[in-house]
């Protein structure tokens, strides 16, 4: 159980051979609190698991400091530091059976052979690796997938770290295994109830696992929230963007007065294609009464925009591109006069309506805006 | 078949026929010829007259033979435990990341590049008894010992003395280690890091490294390697027949089951035997083979599936 402080950290890579220098992680600052799952995401070559790799000591540290429970860790080597962790290639011994790949990092310490014997019993059990097979003696490639990203996780397990370390685990299990892996994660954090840093691409697995989630780009950490709080009040238009499957819609436009005094959103469009325009609540528009007259992009999440709404406020028009059935809910892709959308809905009726017109309501109270220069949201 | 895949088919045996006549020629037809000469008095010039089995029993009865079995096995038994481990070694070291790397690698590499003939007849000189390069590294040490021990040793002639014409070969043969080294150094860049990360954490040190990530994955390459070598071994015969000038060594000590067969052959025109004895060195191949792939197999651990 530990807190994990990661302080002002920098990871360069110096220029070599033709290579200009290369900043993989630009003055990240992250607190993990004790117990807590948080997860790094981002694309690829964000900077997310240099960082998780500068915590494990597999990466050494540019600039910046690493405490793990107020003890600066810089120098102390990997194995010392108290820390398992858990990799995507599983990285099993190949030639030792799945109770020697667990009990062998106690082995070298010294651990007593019935103590490892209970531990390895003990972490199988929750695991699900005696019932309804015994694999204890079985040999890695005699397991699926998912069989051997338990076994990874029981050795990590067994060691009775401060923290866990997840280097993108269930990125080579099929999508299937990946949501149950994904349960059985978040289940042992309950269980185990120790402090886990986790490390993936995939927002969904960031959104349902974490939590708090740190969303990095570039090198550089964008916003660190609670999942909920990122999905509504992202801190810009990457995370905006990042965060939510289908993605959140932009519209490019401006503020403008509207003869009732409050300001009204208008769509940029191409010339000859008409705009919508939709006024803002008499709060928002004092909000953003400093950005009349400027461009903004509003953003706007697909389950924000309700089809054939007769709700107050005006309505726009788009035609329909694309309708994607999903059981449960329906996509549809739209062309508005500027820009395509999304609207996510359950109401079934919007199955046959390819090509055709539909009005649209968007729910404004839920918008954000954000400016185009900075990109950054404009605060409420 | 349909007309279009008879077509083809032709088409295709055409294609391959320099192959299969090759092969009739020069491959299948010698096999079955020396079975049949195996069992006949042949001496090439006349008719093969059949004899029976009896060719096998006069090889029960030859010591020769049996000289040139044992010291096939023991330079098998000595020469290729020791090209493995010098191989493996400088593969690991030739792996690490340092400046000059591909320099390194190529030095290693070139010896392997020299023809079999030129390699026997440069080692004629490394090995010489008094001017030799070998003896010339030898010969401090032994100094030094026996100014320490008051001991009387001599720098051996290495080509000329029985005692020590196998170790001489021995040391001929560490020369072409490069192949190998290749071999096992395409095998190590294939050793995911993760393995090597995972066992860090694990609080492992390099030796434990070594030998709980680098040798288990690496086992398919030297049991390629191994097996190779064992065949390769057992076939000796072109760089001990030069570095004893066509012969077999001081007291027979360079004479291996390919130099008998060679010799009965082609000095004693005695091609029967020599049938006998290459069937005999066939049989001992796949049987030893057979035997390591049964059994050196269950060491291997192939990655992925």
């Amino acid at each position: 159980m530990a807190k994990v402080l990661i302080e002002n950290l920098y990871k360069i890579y110096p220029a070599e051979k033709g290579r200009p220098e290369k900043v993989a992680v630009d003055n990240a600052n992250v607190e993990i609190q004790d117990r807590e799952f948080m997860v790094l995401v981002g694309p690829s070559g964000c900077g997310k698991t240099t960082t998780l790799r500068m915590v494990a000591g597999l990466e050494e540290i540019s600039r910046g400091a690493i405490y793990i429970d107020g003890k600066k860790i810089n120098e102390i080597p990997p194995k010392d530091r108290d820390i398992a962790m858990v990799f995507q290639n599983y990285a099993l011994y190949p030639h030792m059976s799945v109770y020697r790949n667990m009990a062998f990092g106690l082995e070298l310490r010294g651990v007593p052979k019935d103590e490892i014997r209970r531990r390895v019993d003990s972490a199988a059990r929750t695991l699900g690796l005696l019932e309804p097979d015994n694999l204890l003696e079985r040999k890695p490639k005699a397991l699926s997938g998912g069989q051997r990203q338990r076994v990874a996780l029981g050795r990590a397990i067994v060691r009775n770290p401060k923290a866990f370390l997840f280097d993108e685990p269930l990125s080579n299990l099929d999508a299937k295994m990946r949501v149950e892996t994904r349960t059985e994660i978040s289940r042992l954090h309950r269980h185990l109830d120790s402090t886990m840093i986790y490390v993936t691409h995939d927002q969904t697995e960031a959104m349902t696992m974490a939590d708090r989630i740190v969303v990095m780009r570039h090198g550089k950490i964008q916003q660190i929230a609670a999942p909920l709080d990122l999905y509504h009040q992202p801190a810009n238009l990457f995370v905006a963007g990042f965060i939510g499957s289908p993605p959140m819609n932009f519209f490019n436009g401006t503020l403008t007065a509207s003869r009732q005094g409050t300001l009204e959103f208008v769509e940029k469009v191409p010339a000859g294609q008409t705009p919508f325009r939709c006024p803002l609540s008499a709060e928002t528009s004092r909000r953003l009464s400093s950005r009349q007259d400027r461009e903004v992009i509003l953003g706007l999440r697909p389950e924000h925009l309700h089809p054939n709404s007769l709700t107050s406020g005006s309505t726009l028009e788009a035609s329909v591109e694309v309708v994607e059935p999903m059981g449960a809910e329906t996509f549809v892709y739209l062309k508005t006069g500027g820009h395509t959308c999304i609207c996510r809905t359950t109401q079934v009726e919007f199955m046959d309506l390819e090509g055709k017109k539909l009005n649209l309501g968007p729910d404004l109270s839920r918008a954000v805006f954000f400016d185009p220069q900075t990109e950054a949201a404009i605060p409420a | 078949m349909m007309p279009g895949e008879h077509r083809n088919l032709i088409k295709g045996l055409v294609f391959i026929s320099p192959w299969i006549v090759g092969f009739l020629a020069f491959n299948l037809y010698p096999l079955i010829a020396s079975i049949w000469f195996s069992l006949c008095d042949y001496s090439v010039l006349s008719q093969p007259v059949f004899l029976g089995v009896q060719n096998y029993v006069d090889l029960w009865h030859d010591p020769v033979f049996w000289k040139a079995l044992r010291n096939t096995v023991v330079f098998a038994l000595v020469a290729i435990p020791l090209s493995s481990f010098l191989s493996i070694g400088l593969a690991v070291l030739l792996n690490q990341p340092i400046a000059g790397q591909g320099i390194y690698r190529t030095i290693f590499f070139l010896p392997s590049l020299v023809p079999a003939i030129s390699l026997a007849i440069l080692w004629q000189w490394m090995l010489n008894g008094p001017m030799g390069l070998v003896n010339n590294l030898v010969r401090p040490f032994l100094n030094i010992i026996n100014a320490v021990c008051g001991s009387h040793l001599q720098a051996p002639d290495w080509l000329n003395d029985p005692n020590f014409a196998l170790g001489g070969l021995i040391l001929t043969g560490l020369w072409g280690t490069g192949q190998a080294v290749v071999i096992y150094l395409a095998g190590l860049q294939e050793i995911p890091l993760e393995l090597y990360e995972a066992a860090e954490l694990d609080g492992t040190s390099a030796w434990q490294r070594f030998l709980h990530v680098t040798l288990p994955m690496l086992s398919p390459v030297i049991f390629f390697n191994v097996l190779m070598s064992i065949i390769g071994a057992l076939q000796t015969f072109a760089v001990p027949y030069i570095l004893t000038g066509g012969g077999d060594g001081p007291g027979r000590s360079l004479l291996f089951l390919a130099t008998y067969i060679y010799q009965n052959a082609f000095d004693y025109w005695n091609m029967g035997y020599a049938s006998a004895l290459a069937l005999c060195l066939f049989v001992l191949i796949i049987a030893l083979s057979l035997v390591s792939v049964r059994y050196g197999e269950k060491k291997v651990h192939y990655s992925g599936r």
